[in-house]
């Protein structure tokens, strides 16, 4: 029984292996680039839009407002980072409908690059925010006791970040094959539809921890204009 | 008994152990959160759309508790770091 599409190798030499999820994981990105462009190279304001544009303005406002409710009050500087997030994962979690496809995010690589990078944007988009010095503010709060506790924390949540997306959609392809040897007619289609609520909301889940994350690094500077 | 069959022995009722005890405390949360979500659902049924994403966010949150110790079984079962090793030697 193979646990991850890392196993399907098609090349490898030396340091370099190119197996099922890097396959996966770039025509997936190739699809989703080639569709926007597509998409956004004939834009229109006037009363008659195509649906596709309808559809990526959906898209655009709603991830806008909920990055505003979560508190970020300047939603169009992180959207490029959330947004892409959460539209990959969602897609790649949301194919499984086709026959034969492994998501690459039931893959420990994937989820594990994926967690790096929200680990990497947090203080980023802090700095970007506050400063360097405010940024390392926000490691000494609310008392300089908490210092260990903050740093740890920091790398086990994106520790969790990454098992929780994997072991969830890993699971699901997992149960669905071994359903198909128990009970193959309809028990899998379910646990498919159920896999399809489950990879739709872990991308949600993943954007709003990850927006939540920033949203703790950078709201130093807001709390200083509340107190002006 | 040699070592080998010890060691698939240990790992496999670990395994076992792990997701049933790790299925069923996540459960009980579970099961607690839905309740209360339901009530103040009842309570104030304007809120709902609110609690409802409130809800699943936090039912995911507690059922990677579970998947957690799912993934640690598989790695018991399929990926046995202690099991590989005793082979290869």
């Amino acid at each position: 029984m193979e646990l991850s599409p890392d196993e399907t190798i098609f090349w490898a030499d030396g340091f370099i292996t190119i197996n099922l999820t890097l396959v996966t994981t770039w025509v997936l990105m190739g699809i989703l680039v080639i569709v926007s462009l597509l998409i956004t190279r004939r834009l229109r304001t006037d009363l008659q839009i195509s649906r596709w544009q309808c559809t990526l303005e959906m898209l655009v406002t709603g991830m806008n407002r909920q990055i505003k409710e979560i508190g970020l009050e300047q939603p169009e500087r992180y959207i490029g980072f959330i947004g892409t997030m959460f539209l990959f994962i969602a897609f790649a979690n949301l194919c499984i409908v086709f026959p034969g496809y492994v998501p690459p995010t039931s893959s420990l690589s994937t989820t594990a690059a994926l967690a790096l990078s929200v680990f990497l944007a947090v203080p980023l988009f802090g700095i970007a925010e506050n400063g360097f010095l405010g940024y390392l503010k926000t490691y000494v709060k609310p008392t300089f006791i908490m210092l260990p506790f903050n740093i740890i924390s920091e790398l086990s949540r994106t520790l969790a970040l990454a098992v929780r997306l994997f072991g969830n959609i890993m699971s699901g392809g997992l149960i669905v094959s071994i359903l198909l040897s128990i009970a193959p007619l309809f028990f899998p289609v379910l646990m498919t539809v159920l896999g399809l609520i489950t990879g739709l909301i872990q991308a949600y889940i993943f954007s709003i921890l990850a927006t939540v994350y920033i949203a703790a690094a950078t709201q130093e500077s807001k709390l200083k204009n509340v107190k002006q | 008994m040699d070592n080998a069959t010890i060691i698939a022995m240990v790992s496999i009722i670990t395994a076992g152990l792990t997701t049933g005890i790790g299925c069923m405390i996540p459960a009980l949360g579970q099961g607690k959160s839905i309740a209360t979500a339901l009530s103040s659902m009842a309570q104030q049924p304007d809120e709902s759309q609110t609690i409802t994403r409130t809800l699943f966010v936090g039912l995911a949150m507690l059922e990677s508790l579970a998947i957690y110790c799912f993934v640690i079984s598989m790695i018991l079962i399929f990926a046995n770091p202690f099991w590989s090793h005793f082979i290869a030697k």
